[in-house]
């Protein structure tokens, strides 16, 4: 199954390319796609989850937008220029910009998306503004970010999901979650909110001014919404949908989907967010407390089984803790491979009695499932007693923020950076209770603290990479979580869809330069 | 008159019942696990304690039990329920803006199946023994025991997929702009495998109960008095026999039209169709609470009106009935 799905990825690309060389864009045409499940609002940075970041992407801008080497690339910002010290960012913005009502977009609306609006509303800003001093606009075009100390991930954080920039004339001075503009988002994107029927379709209409150059080729696009696994992949079948963005169809149905005429498939599109399986093991009691059996966990599982098996053989079974997306990562280390009699081994050497262990698999459809129970039939055979339980969402939740659990499933973004998507994972002052998004195994390792921290700001890059090194070793050794998988989502759509992946996001933003070719 | 003061006692009687399971409802789900704002932190992917924090404060989660008790029911007692956590829209506008197409769904599939049911069912009973009527109850006993989710994939892969009939799913055509009469017909033809999903498992129990009752019926006296009297067969089944049969008939449609605004979870599901078992669903999921304590509220309240017109329309169709709750 591996072989084939591979050969179809290269052939589309090589398709792709030739048929993008041979024709010249063609203008028109409305693109029918998916969204699963349906966003809670449209607005982003009021809200930050991933059915919002897919749609309003194509709504809003970020000063940045990065190709699918996560290099950044120019958005609204035209230009960017940093200091020697790596403590002043300069950004100088394209002229002639307006929002979606038709008002100008200029240096006030940046420092307030990101002074004002992000500082109050939005988490994940957060983290990365608490590294900002000071922004100010110099002129109409020009905006300057003063740090308090270098702060490595930050030209990476501009991402449209993010850092979003939103319209200073409508929300300054309003009850931002009461704000009557909510329904109806304003942006400076290549498309404009033109309807959504709830529980139907969202409906996105071409911006006729979009300040670059004939863009947006579509005339529009129309997210359906559709609850149902298996009739989301009915509608791409009987050619209703266009495109299946990452994640909306179970992997199972993937291969007979790809299989079919007129489809391709690409697996680019995802590095931004790089979503990283893991398995969280409780570092605080019970058998995973202790060391040798979280390594042997690792040592009990064959996780290259599980790729291509549940994954179809798409995505890539992680070294160690920093993914291969992520920057700085360490090769030296030895590769926790799948090796039954070492993990006997080291249960035996710890004096494993055979307590029972539970894990709980992450509810979010199938693949999910029988992943869960392939990890515990991995585990039984070297002598873990362990049962599954399965929960809804929200049992999930409350379990992780509670940390009641001893083995569970689940996957985060890396953000492209280690300081962005993976230290919070193991940083001790990121433990609290309530948050199943923080360091939920409990672990606590000063020098590795340390390490992080000092990586997080340490100027330039050679700096940060010896400290990554290090800290990797030791997390390597220490297993705090299991690492499973960088998952591979695959986008599928109908090959006369060009031009649709062309950042480190995906359809995130993608429709911007995609164009029909009917 | 006698009428009059029946309906006033029974929706005095309502008002109470309305009441006691507002405050039930509230409790049962306090019980549930899984807190709102850590959902809906999860389900952002980032949280920090200050933004768990925003939205409790914002839900008034962070107040005590009785507290957020006595404002739900003091609100609802204006007929104010609150706002959605997840979607931030009030609770009211979230069903009332559903309702309309599960109304639809559920009243389409409540007379087809009421009505094929007791066509049926009748049919059944006047062909004892004979293949035809094997036939039917054979149909019926197959439908009454396949499984709703199967019968809705494998209808949407003959209809939709294989032979491209039918659309597979949503409420009209998106993007095509329809008005009118054409909108109509769209909504129409989007609506035919989802009704008949949903209609194929109560008109199996509504022809299983005719037969049975009628057959029943036609053990009675007055059936053989009738028939002494020398009245043709067939305006003795449709008058004394199918008259007195259905009894039992109004009270199952009673309960089923009962239903009708809880919708129906795996047909909305599977045919996407907008309706208010999807918006269920989805509040339970996300323990959107307000919004779930608002559907169970209306879905009650429906019940209960029901059960005053199922009662009515007894005595309607039995007038010893009236007297009796006279």
């Amino acid at each position: 199954m591996k072989k084939p799905l591979a050969l179809a990825i290269s052939a589309a690309a090589l398709a792709f390319t030739s048929a993008a060389l041979a024709d010249d864009p063609k203008e028109g045409g409305v693109v029918n796609t998916i969204i699963q499940p349906e966003p809670p609002g449209l607005v982003l940075g009021m809200v930050q989850n991933a059915p919002t970041r897919t749609v309003s992407g194509n709504i809003y801008e970020g000063l940045l937008r990065y190709s699918t080497d996560l290099e950044p690339m120019p958005q609204l910002a035209e230009s960017w220029e940093v200091s020697d010290d790596g403590r002043t960012y300069t950004f100088h913005l394209r002229e002639g910009v307006t929002w979606h009502d038709g008002e100008a977009f200029t240096a006030d609306d940046v420092v307030f998306s990101a002074d004002v609006f992000h500082r109050e509303l939005n988490p994940s800003a957060r983290a990365v503004l608490q590294h900002v001093e000071s922004i100010e606009a110099t002129d109409d075009h020009t905006v300057v970010f003063t740090l308090k100390q270098p702060f490595g991930p930050f030209l990476i954080s501009f991402e449209a999901g993010t850092f979003t920039m939103v319209p200073e004339h409508l929300y300054a001075g309003t009850d931002f979650r009461n704000n009557e503009h909510n329904d109806h988002p304003i942006g400076t994107g290549p498309f404009k909110f033109s309807n959504w029927e709830r529980g139907t379709v969202i409906e996105l209409v071409k911006n006729e001014e979009y300040y670059e150059e004939g863009l947006p080729y579509l005339d529009g696009v129309n997210w359906h919404i559709i609850p149902d696994g298996a009739s989301r992949a009915v509608a791409f079948e009987n050619e209703t949908i266009d495109v299946l963005p990452s994640g909306t169809v179970e992997n199972f149905d993937i291969p007979r989907l790809a299989e079919m005429d007129n489809v391709c498939m690409t697996e680019e599109g995802h590095e931004y967010f790089s979503p990283f399986a893991m398995l969280w093991m409780n570092n605080r009691e019970g058998p995973t407390a202790d060391k040798r059996f979280r390594q042997a966990v690792m040592y009990a599982m064959d996780r290259e089984f599980a790729k291509d098996v549940l994954w179809n053989g798409l995505g890539n079974v992680p070294l160690s803790a920093f993914g291969s997306n992520a920057r700085f990562q360490n090769d030296d280390l030895e590769p926790y491979d799948y090796n039954p009699d070492r993990a006997r081994e080291l249960l035996d050497e710890m004096g494993y009695d055979g307590e029972e262990i539970t894990i709980l698999p992450l509810p979010y459809g199938e693949t999910w499932t029988r992943w869960a129970e392939a990890v515990q039939q991995n585990l039984r055979e070297v002598g873990i007693n362990v049962e599954t339980q399965a929960t809804d969402v929200g049992g999930w939740n409350q379990r992780l923020g509670d940390w009641d659990y001893d083995l569970a499933f689940t996957y985060l973004y890396q953000y492209g950076d280690p300081a962005l998507g993976i230290s919070r994972t193991y940083l001790s002052d990121n433990i609290a209770k309530g948050s199943p998004w923080n360091n939920v195994e409990g672990y606590e390792n000063e020098r590795v603290d340390e390490l992080f921290n000092e990586a997080a700001t340490a100027f330039p890059d050679e700096e940060r990479e010896a400290l990554y090194s290090e800290v990797q070793e030791i997390l390597h050794e220490d297993v705090p979580v299991g690492w499973l998988m960088e998952l591979g989502f695959p986008t599928l759509y109908r090959c006369d869809v060009q031009n649709l992946v062309t950042s480190g996001v995906g359809v995130n933003d993608g429709f911007k330069d995609a164009w029909l070719d009917r | 008159m006698v009428y009059a003061r029946l309906i006033l006692m029974r929706l005095f009687k309502a008002v109470i019942v309305l009441f006691l399971i507002v405050i039930f409802n509230f409790l049962l789900i306090q019980l549930a696990p899984g807190d709102p704002a850590a959902i809906l932190a999860g389900e952002a992917g980032a949280a920090d304690q200050e933004f768990l924090n925003q939205l409790r404060e914002r839900f008034g989660l962070d107040q005590p039990m009785y507290v957020q008790l006595w404002r739900y029911v003091s609100g609802i007692a204006m007929l104010d329920f609150g706002y959605s956590y997840r979607l931030g829209v009030p609770v009211f506008d979230l069903i009332m803006d559903r309702l309309p197409a599960t109304l639809l769904l559920t009243g389409t599939a409540f007379v087809l199946s009421l009505v094929l049911g007791i066509v049926a069912g009748s049919m059944a009973a006047s062909r004892v023994k004979k293949p035809s009527g094997s036939i039917i109850m054979a149909l019926a006993l197959v439908f009454y025991a396949t499984p709703l989710f199967w019968v809705a994939l494998m209808s949407v892969v003959v209809f939709s997929v294989y032979l491209g009939w039918l659309p597979a799913y949503g409420l009209y055509t998106v993007g095509a702009g329809h008005t009118g009469f054409a909108l109509v017909l769209d909504v129409a033809k989007h609506l035919v495998l989802p009704a008949t999903t949903l209609a194929l498992f109560f008109m199996a129990i509504y022809t299983r109960m005719t037969r049975t009752s009628m057959l029943d019926a036609a053990q009675q006296d007055y059936v053989k008095t009738a028939r002494a009297k020398g009245l043709k067969p067939s305006i003795i089944q449709r008058r004394h026999v199918l008259r007195n049969a259905l009894l039992p008939i109004i009270t199952l449609a009673g309960l089923q039209a009962g239903q009708m605004v809880g919708g129906a979870i795996l047909t909305e599901t599977v045919f996407a169709w907008p309706g208010i078992g999807r918006l269920m669903f989805e509040a339970l999921q996300q323990r959107d609470y307000n919004l779930l304590l608002g559907i169970f509220f209306f879905s009650a309240a429906l019940v209960i009106v029901f059960n005053i017109i199922t009662d009515l329309v007894y005595s309607l169709a039995d007038p010893r009935i009236k007297k009796g709750a006279a």
